[in-house]
C-alpha cells in the first residue's frame, strides 16, 4: 500500500518541526552533533510517526518493533522524535540536553532515558544488538511474527569490523525481519567517507553478506515508505536501505559540510537555521518573520 | 588443617585425587542452567569444545549460537538477546574475550545494564604449550574495573559447575574465570558456595582443637588470600608451612572477586596480620590488588603478592610454567616467610 500524498506532507512538517526542535536544543546544550541528527530527520520522522509499531505510553510493550541506535551521536534526532512521540517532554529536551542529571545524555544512555532501546556511543556495535534481538526474537517466536528491527547507523562507522561481523551473521541466519538503514551522507569527522576510508561499492559489500539491498534518498519521504515497504516484504534475507542523505538538510548553511559534524550552532546560527526551516529554506514567507 | 564444615574432598592431598579441568564445570553448569530457565541460552566463537559448551548446544541446538571468530560480535549480539529477555552466556578464550571485546562488554553489556555472562577459559599461563598468545593474565584486572560487572573465579570444577549456574539467577553482567589444565578437585558437592562470599578452607590448628605446637613455639602468622586454579597449590603450602614450618596459617578462597567479601578479608587480616595474595594473573591489578585496594583502608598490613610479574607467558607444560612464574607451593611458602620477616 503506497503511502497517502497528504500523509507525505503531514511527515515532511513533522520532520521539519523536529529539525526546529534539534536546533533549539543543540544551541542551548552549546555542544553536540549538527549535520547527521538534521540528515537523517526525515527517517526518523517517518520511523517514529508512521511505520513503528510502539506504544509511547508503554515504552516496555513486549510487541512493539525495536530501534536501535547504533551512531548515538545523532542521538538529538531520536530525542527529539521520541519527546514529539510522547515519550518525554519536548520542553525538558531543548533545555536539559547534554546537561547534568538530564534524560538527554550526550550519547543515549539508558540509565538516563530508560525508555531507549540501547545505550550506544561507541561506533559499530549496534547492528550487532539488533541481530542479537532479532536472534532472539526469532527462537522465541518464528519467522514469520511481523514484529520488526531496524538498526539505524552512520557510514562512517561501517569503517568498523563489528559492523561487517554483525551484518556477516545476519546474512548467515537470514533475519527477514532485520533492517537496517545506513545514513550515507558521505562525512566523518575527520573529512570525507571515500578520502578517509572509501566504502565504495557499498551495495555489493551488503550483497556479498546476502543481504537484500535498497539504495535511495533518505530525505524523501515517499522514497523511505517505498523502501522499508519492501524491506519488510523480504522474507529470507535481512535489508539493508542505502539512504543517501544531505548532512544538515534544511539549513543551507550547514548543507554538505563535514565541519557541522560534530559542533553546534550559535544564536545567531541558530537563529538564521530557524529562519530557514521556518521558510523552508527561503521558498515560503517565514510565519514568525 | 582443613575446615571440616567446607566438606572439602577427603582426598585433596592423596596422589590419585581426581583432576578435571575447571572450564568443565562451566559446560555442566550451563547445561543445568539451561535445563532449569528456557531463557538461557549459548554463543561461542568457533571454541565450543574447547569451552565445554558443547555440551549445551547438544541438548539445545535451537538455544545455541554459533558466532564464528569474532568475539566483539559475541558480546554485542548477547547483548541484544539479554535486551529481548534472553540470559544469554557467551564463551571463547578469557585472551579473545573479554581481551579482544573489552569496550563492547562495557558499552553493550555492563554500560547497557544486560544480563550476559561472560565464560573466559584457558586463563593463566597453565594453558601451557599454546604460548603466551593464549595465556590470558590481565583478564581480571580489565573486568573487576568495569562497573556492574561481577568476577567470579572458581577454584576447580565442582566450584565452577556452581558458579555457572549462580550466575545464571543473577540480572547484572557476571564474568567467570576458567582454567584449562586439569587441576585437583578440592570441594565437594555440599560444600557451600554464594556469590559474594569467600571461603575459609583452612585454619591453623591452634585456633581449632589440639594444637600442634605451642603458642612460643609459633614462628608466625599469616593468612593466604587465593583464587582459582592455585587454591590447591595453597593449600599444600599451608599444610608444609604449619606441619614443618611452624607457620600457623589460614588460607582464604575468594571464588568471588568483585564484589569483594570485605567482611571475610578484613576479619582474617586482623587475625593474622600479614596476608599473601596467590593468583595466577598479573600482580598488576588483579585479585592482589583488590585485597589490597581494601586492606589500605580497611586494615593495613604487610602483603606479598604470588602472581605473574609484569610479564607475558610462554610455552610449556602448566606444572613447569606455574613454577616458572613463581606461582606454585614452594614459591607460595616462601612469601609466606618473607611477609613474616616484614611484620
Amino acid at each position: 500500500m503506497t503511502i497517502e500524498e497528504r500523509k507525505i506532507f503531514a511527515l515532511e512538517k513533522k520532520a521539519n518541526q523536529l529539525r526546529q526542535i534539534v536546533i533549539e536544543a543543540l544551541v542551548e546544550a552549546k555542544s553536540g552533533h549538527t549535520a547527521g541528527p538534521l540528515g537523517m530527520a526525515d527517517i526518523f520522522t517517518y520511523l517514529f510517526f508512521y511505520a513503528l509499531r510502539h506504544d509511547p505510553k508503554n515504552p516496555t510493550w513486549e510487541e512493539r518493533d525495536r530501534l536501535v541506535l547504533s551512531n548515538g551521536h545523532i542521538c538529538s534526532i531520536l530525542y527529539a522524535a521520541m519527546c514529539s512521540a510522547g515519550y518525554a517532554s519536548v520542553d525538558e529536551f531543548k533545555k536539559t540536553l547534554r546537561k547534568f542529571g538530564s534524560k538527554f545524555q550526550g550519547h543515549p544512555h539508558r540509565d538516563f532515558f530508560p525508555a531507549l532501546e540501547t545505550s550506544s556511543g561507541p561506533l559499530g556495535s549496534g547492528l550487532s544488538q539488533a541481530v542479537g534481538m532479532a536472534l532472539a526474537h526469532r527462537m522465541d517466536r518464528g519467522r514469520s511474527s511481523g514484529r520488526f528491527f531496524y538498526c539505524l547507523m552512520s557510514d562512517g562507522e561501517l569503517d568498523a569490523g563489528n559492523s561487517w561481523e554483525g551484518a556477516m551473521l545476519a546474512g548467515k541466519e537470514k533475519l527477514g525481519n532485520l533492517i537496517a538503514i545506513v545514513d550515507r551522507n558521505n562525512i566523518q569527522i575527520d573529512g570525507f567517507t571515500e578520502d578517509i576510508m572509501p566504502l565504495e561499492p557499498l551495495v555489493d559489500k551488503w550483497r556479498a553478506w546476502n543481504w537484500h539491498v535498497l539504495e535511495i534518498d533518505g530525505n524523501n519521504i515517499w522514497q523511505i515508505d517505498r523502501a522499508i515497504q519492501e524491506a519488510k516484504s523480504i522474507f529470507n534475507q535481512p535489508s539493508v536501505i542505502i539512504a543517501h542523505t544531505v548532512p544538515g538538510k534544511g539549513v543551507p548553511e550547514f548543507e554538505r559540510k563535514y565541519e557541522w559534524h560534530g559542533k553546534p550552532p550559535n544564536r545567531e546560527e541558530a537563529e538564521r537555521a530557524l529562519k530557514a526551516l521556518r521558510s523552508l529554506g527561503g521558498k515560503i514567507t517565514s510565519e514568525h518573520q | 588443617m582443613l575446615i571440616s564444615s567446607q566438606k572439602l574432598n577427603p582426598k585433596i592431598f592423596d596422589k590419585d585425587v581426581e583432576m578435571q579441568p575447571i572450564r568443565k564445570g562451566f559446560g555442566e553448569g550451563l547445561l543445568a542452567a539451561g535445563e532449569a530457565d528456557e531463557r538461557v541460552v549459548g554463543l561461542c566463537a568457533d571454541l565450543t569444545e574447547s569451552t565445554q559448551m558443547h555440551l549445551f548446544k547438544e541438548k539445545f541446538p535451537h538455544r545455541f549460537v554459533e558466532i564464528g571468530v569474532a568475539e566483539q560480535n559475541l558480546a554485542t549480539v548477547a547483548s541484544g538477546m539479554a535486551a529481548m529477555g534472553k540470559i544469554p552466556f557467551i564463551s571463547s578464550y578469557a585472551m579473545f574475550s573479554p581481551g579482544r571485546n573489552w569496550e563492547q562488554i562495557r558499552t553493550t553489556i555492563a554500560y547497557n545494564n544486560v544480563p550476559v555472562k561472560i565464560a573466559g577459559s584457558h586463563a593463566g599461563v597453565s594453558v601451557g604449550p599454546d604460548g603466551g598468545s593464549h595465556q590470558a593474565l590481565e583478564d581480571i584486572a580489565m573486568m573487576r574495573v568495569m562497573p556492574r560487572m561481577v568476577v567470579l573465579s572458581p577454584c576447580d570444577s565442582i566450584e565452577a559447575r556452581k558458579a555457572t549456574i549462580a550466575a545464571a539467577k543473577t540480572n547484572t553482567p557476571v564474568y567467570i574465570r576458567l582454567a584449562r589444565d586439569k587441576t585437583p578437585v578440592i570441594t565437594t558437592e555440599e560444600t557451600p558456595f554464594e556469590i559474594g562470599k569467600a571461603s575459609l578452607l583452612w585454619e591453623p590448628h591452634n585456633l581449632q582443637g589440639p594444637t600442634l605446637y605451642t603458642r612460643s613455639d609459633l614462628v608466625g602468622r599469616v593468612g593466604i588470600i587465593v583464587t582459582g586454579s592455585l587454591v590447591h597449590e595453597a593449600l599444600k603450602a599451608a599444610r608444609q608451612l604449619e606441619e614443618i614450618e611452624r607457620v600457623s596459617v589460614s588460607v582464604l578462597n575468594l571464588a568471588t572477586i568483585k564484589p569483594l567479601d570485605v567482611d571475610a578479608v578484613v576479619k582474617l587480616t586482623k587475625e593474622a596480620g600479614a596476608i599473601v595474595t596467590v593468583e595466577e594473573h598479573q600482580k598488576m591489578g588483579g585479585m592482589g590488588s583488590a585485597v589490597a585496594e581494601c586492606l589500605a583502608g580497611n586494615c593495613p598490613v604487610p602483603i606479598e603478592f604470588v602472581a605473574v610479574d609484569d610479564q607475558f607467558g610462554q610455552s610449556g607444560t602448566p606444572s613447569e610454567l606455574v613454577a616458572h612464574y613463581g606461582l606454585d607451593a614452594p614459591h607460595i611458602v616462601q612469601a609466606v616467610r618473607k611477609v613474616i620477616s616484614r611484620k
